[in-house]
C-alpha cells in the first residue's frame, strides 16, 4: 500500500496541464479526485511517474444551463452535483446516482470528469451519461474534440482518449419536462461497486413512452447502453410483458465478470432485477 | 472535615463512580480526538523500517534469492533471508500451539503472501520500492486448497520439515498433513444414544474463514541497545508479558533486559495474540544494525498473512425423543489450520474450548473429535471476540437445535426451553466435562419471548407465508433464535496455560497520601474500556472516587506479569484481582481507621468511602484522611504506605449467557436480507458499567452481523486468496448495520469477588447463530435445513432460485 516515486504538479491553466502532458508522455497520468488513481498507485498497479493534479484549474469546475443543454466542468465533485439546484431541477438522476457513489467523503473529492474518463466499468457516472446521450469534450495538443459517451469506452481502463488529452467537462441534452427517471444499483455495502446498476430515463404521453433510454453499470468490462431494450418500450404503455421483454433484452447485452459480488449468472440475472425497477419507478415518476 | 462531610450518601455514591455507574470512556478523551499513541506513532531516533518479500505463491520450492538488486538502492540498510536467520536458530519460531512456524521461508512458501525477505531501509517508501527489486526464484508445486483432501492417500506433503514424524504436539499424526486429534466425552455412549434414537439429525455445519480485521493493523518496533544489552519492543500486543517471555527464550536475551510496550491499541479481537514473522524480523534487525526497526503491515498484509479464525467443517449429530428431549450429541470437526499450527489457545487445547458445545442443554451424553490438517493457507486460528472455539461451538448446537425443530416440526424456541439446564442444576457439570457455574436460561428466554412477542412475530410470519404462496409479496421472512452458553475467564492453573505460563492475572495498586491512586494490571484493554471499568472496581473496594484511580496496562517494565486480554478474561480474570486488591488495601485502611478513632478494628464499619465507629456515626475517617495517614500517622509498628499486588488464580471459568432474536426480511429476487430487528439478551453477572456492556455488544453484534452475512477469506483453486481488502472483506459500516436492542438479567457468578463474568465476546458467539437462523428459517417451511455462511445476496439468491423463486 506504498506507491512508487512521482514528480507531482499543479497547474492553474489547463494550457499548462496539457504541455506538462505532451512534455512527459506516457509517464505522466491526470489526477482528478483520485480515488480510482491513487489506490491503484498505492497497490503499485499504477505507477506513474509524473502525476499532474487539475484542482487548481478553476475554469474546469461548474454546472451551467446552455439553451436546451447542460455542461458540467470536469473537476465538478459528486457533492457538488448532489448539491447543484440546476440539476435538481432540470436533470434529478445525476444527483440520485451520485449519492449512491461510496460515502460523503469520497464524494467530496470524487469528480465527475474522473469517474467517467477512468474507463473502470465498476463506475457509475459512465452509464448515466450513456444514458442521457452525454458527449464528452477532450482538450489535446492539437485542440479540442467531442466524442459521444455511448462511443467512448472500448475495454476496461480504455477508451477513445489519446495520450495527453485531457476531459475538460461532459455536455448533455436536459431531458424533457415531465420526464421519468431512476438509477437502481444493487451493492453490498457503501463504498462498494454495483453487483448491477441500471440507469432508466424515459417520457410518456397519453399514456404511452415516447422515449426511453436504458444503461447498465458493472456488469460488462465496459458500460453498456441497452439499444434494443429501450426500443422494446418506445410506443408501449409499459405493460408487464413489454417489461419482461426489455428485461430480457437488457440481460442479454451484459458480460459480467465472475467475482465477490457473485458469479456471472447472477449478475446478469440482477441486471436485469435492476432495469425492471428502474423502469417501474421511471414510468411511475413520468408526468 | 473534608467536603465530603456534608454530602448526602446518594452524592457520595454518585462521586464514588463505582461498580453500577454508566461512567463515560475515561479513554475516548484521547480517542475522538486523534489524540491515541499507537505503535506507528512512536517515532524513535534513527528509525529505519522494513518491509517484506512475499511469496505470490500458495506452494511452491524456493530455488534462489537474490539481494543484489535491493541492496544497490540508496537507502536500503540490508535484505534478511531465511539463509541469515538460520545460524541465530531464528527461522523458525515456536507457536502456541507447540508448532514452529517459518519467520523467512527457507526451502519452501506453504501460502501466498507468507513472508520470504525482509528488506530494512531508511524510509518507508525505499524499503517497498526495494522489496520490489529482491528476485526470487520459484517451482511451483500443486497446493491443497480444501481441507477434506489434505489427508487423501498421496496427497503431496505440505510440511517438509517434519516430514515422516508421527508423534505431534498432541499426540499421533495418522497423515503427513495431519496435525492432531483430540477427542472428548463418550463415544461408546453417543453411539448408542443415537442409534436407539426416536429421532436423529445429522449436519455437515460449516464456520467460514474470516478474520478479525482489527482497524489499526499489526505492527512492531525493536529497539535494542547494544552498549546495555538491553531491547525495547513496542507492539500491538494482546498479551505483553507473554511477548517477553517468548522474545527471551528465543533471543536468548534475559529476561529482565526485555522490556516491552503495547501503546495504545485499535483493535485486537484475536489477531494480535500471536507472534508473528513482522516482530521477530524487527527484532532481528534492530539486534544487526543497531538502530531501531519498525514494521507496521497494511491492510493485505493483515487480512493475507496474520492470524484468521474459525475455518471448522462440524458434523454435527442429535439423537432425541419424539416429543424433543434430546438424548445424546456427536460433533465431529475437520480444522483447517493452514500451513502452520498458529493457533492461539491454552497449550494443553488444541481445539480451544470446543466442548462447550453441548451449549444451554442438558444433554446426558456426548463426543467430540476434532482433526486439524495443513493446508496451503494463512496460518492462524484465533478466537476472533470470542473465547477459543467457542463461537464455533455456539454455531454448531445452535444450528444443530434448529435442524432438529424443523426435524421435529417443533417451534425452535420451545425446543430449547424443553431440553434447558434448569436453574436448580448448577453448579452443573456437562457431558463434555465443563462445571457450568451458574445460571437461568428459563427466565433470560422467556423474558426475550415477551419483549418481542415471538407469538406475535411467528404469527406474523405465517400470514406472510401465504402472502408470499399467493404472490402478493416477495419478501420472505425468517425469525432466527439463538441461546448461548459462553466459557470465557481463562483460567484455572489446573487446566490452563501459555507455554508453561499459567493463566493467572494480576493487579497492582498505590494509593498516593493526597487519596489519589496508580493501578496496573497484566491484561491490555485494545478498546475495551479497562481505564474506565477497572478503576469503578477499585473505587468500590476502596471507596476512592474512580475518577482519582488511573489505570495502566502494557508496559512490562511497570506492570505486574499477566496473561493479557483475550477470551474475555480481563473482567473474570485481572478484575477479580482489583476487587482482590482493593480489600488489601481496606483491610490496612481499616487498621489505620481504628488508630486515629482510637477504636478497635471490629468496632469500625464500611461505608461506601470511610470506616465509621459503630453506634457513633459522627466518628469517622474517609480514605481520604487514611491515605493521608498512611504516609505520617500510623499504628505501631506499621510499614508505611499503602500499596497492595494480588494474583489471581481463578477456581473455575465463567459462564455468561443470553438469548438473542433475530427478524429479517428477504428479498427473493435479489438475496438481500434486510435485518429489521435484533434483540439481543445478555446475562453476564453483575455489570460494572452498564453503559461500557452496552457499546460491547453493540460492538460484537456488529461483527456478528458482518461474520454471518458477508465476511469470508476466500480461496480460490490455486491457493490465491480472494478479496484480502476491505473493498471484498465486509466490514459494516453504520449504513449496513441493523439498529440494536439490549436486555439483561443478572445472574451473579458465584466464585468470582464480585460476581461478574465477562460480556466482550458473548454478542458475537451469540449473533452468528441469530443470524444465520434467521436467513435459513425464512426457508425453513420450503425444507431447507441449512445453508452455508456467509448469507451473502447472491447465495441467498440461489437459494431462492433453487426454489423457483426468482423471476
Amino acid at each position: 500500500m506504498i506507491p512508487g516515486d512521482f514528480e507531482y504538479y499543479r497547474p492553474n491553466s489547463l494550457d499548462e496541464a496539457v504541455k506538462l502532458l505532451a512534455t512527459h508522455g506516457d509517464d505522466a497520468r491526470v489526477l482528478a479526485g483520485g480515488h480510482s488513481l491513487i489506490p491503484m498507485m498505492k497497490l503499485r498497479l499504477a505507477a506513474p511517474e509524473h502525476l499532474v493534479d487539475l484542482r487548481d484549474i478553476a475554469s474546469l469546475t461548474g454546472i451551467s444551463e446552455d439553451g436546451g443543454n447542460i455542461l458540467i466542468g470536469a473537476m465538478t465533485t459528486q457533492s457538488e452535483m448532489i448539491a447543484s439546484k440546476v440539476l435538481s431541477e432540470s436533470c434529478p438522476i445525476i444527483r440520485e446516482t451520485a449519492l449512491l457513489i461510496a460515502d460523503p467523503q469520497v464524494r467530496y473529492c470524487g469528480t465527475l470528469g474522473g469517474n467517467v474518463a477512468n474507463g473502470d466499468p465498476g463506475n457509475d457516472m459512465p452509464a448515466l451519461m450513456q444514458c442521457l446521450g452525454a458527449t464528452y469534450i477532450l482538450q489535446g495538443p492539437d485542440g479540442s474534440r467531442e466524442v459521444a459517451a455511448r462511443s467512448f469506452y472500448e475495454a476496461a481502463y480504455f477508451t477513445e482518449m489519446n495520450d495527453g488529452e485531457i476531459l475538460t467537462a461532459v455536455r448533455f441534452p436536459k431531458p424533457t419536462a415531465g420526464h421519468g427517471y431512476a438509477y437502481k444499483k444493487l451493492k453490498r455495502k457503501v463504498g462498494d461497486y454495483a453487483t448491477a446498476a441500471a440507469a432508466v430515463i424515459l417520457s410518456m404521453k397519453d399514456g404511452n413512452c415516447v422515449s426511453v433510454s436504458i444503461a447498465l453499470t458493472n456488469v460488462a468490462d465496459t458500460p453498456l447502453y441497452a439499444q434494443a431494450a429501450s426500443d422494446a418500450l418506445v410506443g408501449t404503455a409499459i405493460d408487464a410483458a413489454t417489461v419482461d421483454q426489455a428485461v430480457a433484452l437488457a440481460e442479454g447485452i451484459t458480460e459480467p465478470a465472475s467475482d465477490g459480488r457473485g458469479p456471472a449468472e447472477y449478475r446478469t440475472k440482477m441486471a436485469g432485477v435492476m432495469v425492471r425497477r428502474a423502469i417501474q419507478e421511471a414510468r411511475e415518476r413520468a408526468q | 472535615m473534608s467536603d465530603a462531610a456534608t454530602m448526602t450518601l446518594e452524592e457520595r455514591e454518585a462521586t464514588l463512580g463505582g461498580v453500577g455507574t454508566a461512567r463515560k470512556r475515561k479513554e475516548d478523551v484521547r480517542f475522538i480526538q486523534g489524540a491515541g499513541n499507537y505503535v506507528d506513532d512512536v517515532k524513535l531516533p534513527g528509525m529505519v523500517f522494513g518491509d517484506f518479500v512475499r511469496s505470490p505463491y500458495a506452494h511452491a520450492r524456493i530455488k534462489s534469492i537474490n539481494a543484489e538488486a535491493a541492496l544497490a538502492v540508496p537507502g536500503v540498510k540490508a535484505v534478511l533471508t531465511a539463509a541469515d536467520l538460520k545460524p541465530l536458530n531464528l527461522h523458525y519460531m515456536p507457536t502456541l500451539a507447540g508448532d514452529v512456524q517459518a519467520v523467512l521461508a527457507e526451502e519452501k512458501v506453504l501460502f501466498q503472501n507468507q513472508e520470504v525477505a525482509f528488506v530494512i531501509a531508511e524510509d518507508r517508501y525505499i524499503a517497498s520500492d526495494a522489496a520490489e527489486l529482491v528476485e526470487v526464484d520459484y517451482e511451483e508445486l500443486p497446493p491443497i486448497v480444501d481441507a477434506f483432501k489434505a489427508m487423501d492417500e498421496g496427497a503431496i506433503c505440505l510440511r517438509e520439515d517434519i516430514q515422516g514424524k508421527t508423534e505431534g504436539a498432541h499426540g499421533a499424526r495418522k497423515h503427513d498433513n495431519h496435525i492432531f486429534t483430540w477427542e472428548i466425552g463418550d463415544q461408546e455412549g453417543a453411539d448408542k444414544a443415537l442409534k436407539d434414537a426416536e429421532v436423529t439429525v445429522k449436519e455437515l455445519v460449516t464456520y467460514q474463514r474470516v478474520h478479525p480485521s482489527p482497524l489499526e493493523t499489526c505492527a512492531s518496533i525493536a529497539s535494542m541497545d547494544k552498549i546495555k544489552g538491553e531491547l525495547t519492543l513496542y507492539g500491538t500486543f494482546q498479551a505483553p508479558h507473554v511477548v517477553r517471555t517468548v522474545a527471551s527464550l528465543l533471543s536468548g536475551i534475559p529476561e529482565h533486559k526485555i522490556r516491552v510496550i503495547a501503546p495504545d491499541i485499535g483493535g485486537g479481537f484475536g489477531n494480535k495474540v500471536g507472534v508473528y514473522p513482522g516482530y521477530v524480523c524487527s527484532i532481528v534487525a534492530s539486534i544487526v544494525l543497531g538502530v531501531p526497526v519498525k514494521w507496521v503491515e497494511d491492510r493485505i498484509e493483515n487480512l493475507s498473512s496474520t492470524a484468521f479464525a474459525r475455518d471448522y467443517h462440524m458434523t454435527g449429530e442429535l439423537a432425541a425423543t419424539k416429543d424433543g428431549k434430546i438424548t445424546g450429541l456427536k460433533c465431529h470437526v475437520l480444522a483447517d489450520h493452514g500451513a502452520f499450527d498458529a493457533c492461539a489457545d491454552p497449550t494443553k487445547w488444541p481445539a480451544g474450548f470446543f466442548n462447550i458445545c453441548t451449549g444451554s442443554y442438558d444433554i446426558p451424553v456426548a463426543h467430540v473429535s476434532v482433526d486439524g490438517v495443513y493446508t496451503n493457507k494463512a496460518p492462524g486460528g484465533v478466537a476472533y471476540r470470542c473465547s477459543f472455539r467457542v463461537t464455533e461451538a455456539a454455531y454448531m448446537i445452535e444450528r444443530m437445535m434448529d435442524v432438529l425443530a424443523q426435524k421435529l416440526e417443533m417451534d425452535p424456541a420451545e425446543l430449547r426451553l424443553k431440553n434447558f439446564v434448569q436453574p436448580a442444576q448448577f453448579p452443573y457439570n456437562s457431558a463434555l466435562g465443563w462445571e457450568y457455574d451458574s445460571g437461568d436460561y428459563p427466565t433470560a428466554m422467556n423474558q426475550m419471548m415477551q419483549a418481542v412477542d415471538y407469538a406475535g412475530l411467528r404469527r406474523e410470519q405465517a400470514e406472510q407465508r401465504e402472502k408470499v404462496a399467493r404472490g402478493e409479496s416477495r419478501t420472505l421472512m425468517g425469525i432466527g433464535v439463538s441461546f448461548f452458553t459462553e466459557i470465557v475467564g481463562a483460567g484455572p492453573s489446573r487446566n490452563c496455560d501459555i507455554l508453561g505460563v499459567a493463566m493467572f492475572d494480576s493487579c497492582e495498586i498505590r494509593v498516593h497520601p493526597t487519596g489519589s491512586a496508580i493501578a496496573r494490571l497484566g491484561t491490555k484493554s485494545q478498546g475495551q474500556a479497562h481505564e474506565t471499568t477497572y478503576a469503578q472496581i477499585l473505587a468500590t473496594e476502596i471507596g476512592i472516587p474512580s475518577e482519582d484511580i488511573g489505570i495502566e496496562e502494557g508496559d512490562t517494565d511497570t506492570a505486574p506479569y499477566g496473561l493479557g486480554t483475550y477470551g474475555s478474561r480481563s473482567t473474570p480474570v485481572a478484575g477479580a484481582a482489583a476487587a482482590r486488591v482493593g480489600r488489601k488495601i481496606r483491610a490496612k485502611a481499616q487498621k489505620i481507621a481504628a488508630h486515629l478513632l482510637e477504636v478497635a478494628e471490629g468496632d469500625l464499619e464500611w461505608e461506601i468511602d470511610r470506616f465509621k465507629v459503630k453506634g457513633l456515626p459522627e466518628k469517622e475517617a474517609t480514605m481520604k484522611e487514611i491515605a493521608w495517614a498512611a504516609y505520617n500517622n500510623l499504628p505501631e509498628g506499621m510499614e508505611p504506605g499503602l500499596e497492595a499486588v494480588d494474583y489471581y488464580d481463578p477456581p473455575n471459568m465463567t459462564y455468561p449467557f443470553g438469548a438473542y432474536l433475530c427478524v429479517a426480511d428477504i428479498d427473493v429476487d435479489t438475496g438481500e436480507t434486510s435485518i429489521r430487528r435484533f434483540y439481543a439478551l445478555d446475562d453476564c453477572g453483575t455489570r460494572i458499567n452498564p453503559m461500557v456492556i452496552e457499546g460491547q455488544v453493540h460492538g460484537g453484534l456488529t461483527e456478528a452481523f458482518g461474520i454471518a452475512m458477508g465476511q469470508e477469506i476466500a480461496y480460490d483453486e490455486l491457493g490465491n486468496v480472494q478479496g484480502a481488502s476491505l473493498m471484498d472483506y465486509f466490514l459494516p459500516t453504520a449504513v449496513e448495520t441493523p439498529v440494536w436492542e439490549t436486555d439483561f438479567t443478572v445472574t451473579p457468578s458465584p466464585h468470582h469477588p464480585i460476581g461478574a463474568k465477562g460480556v466482550g465476546e458473548s454478542p458475537n458467539v451469540g449473533g452468528v447463530p441469530a443470524f444465520s437462523n434467521a436467513v435459513i428459517d425464512a426457508f425453513s417451511h420450503l425444507g431447507v435445513k441449512h445453508m452455508p455462511m456467509p448469507h451473502t445476496a447472491w447465495r441467498v439468491w440461489q437459494q431462492c432460485h433453487e426454489l423457483g423463486l426468482t423471476k
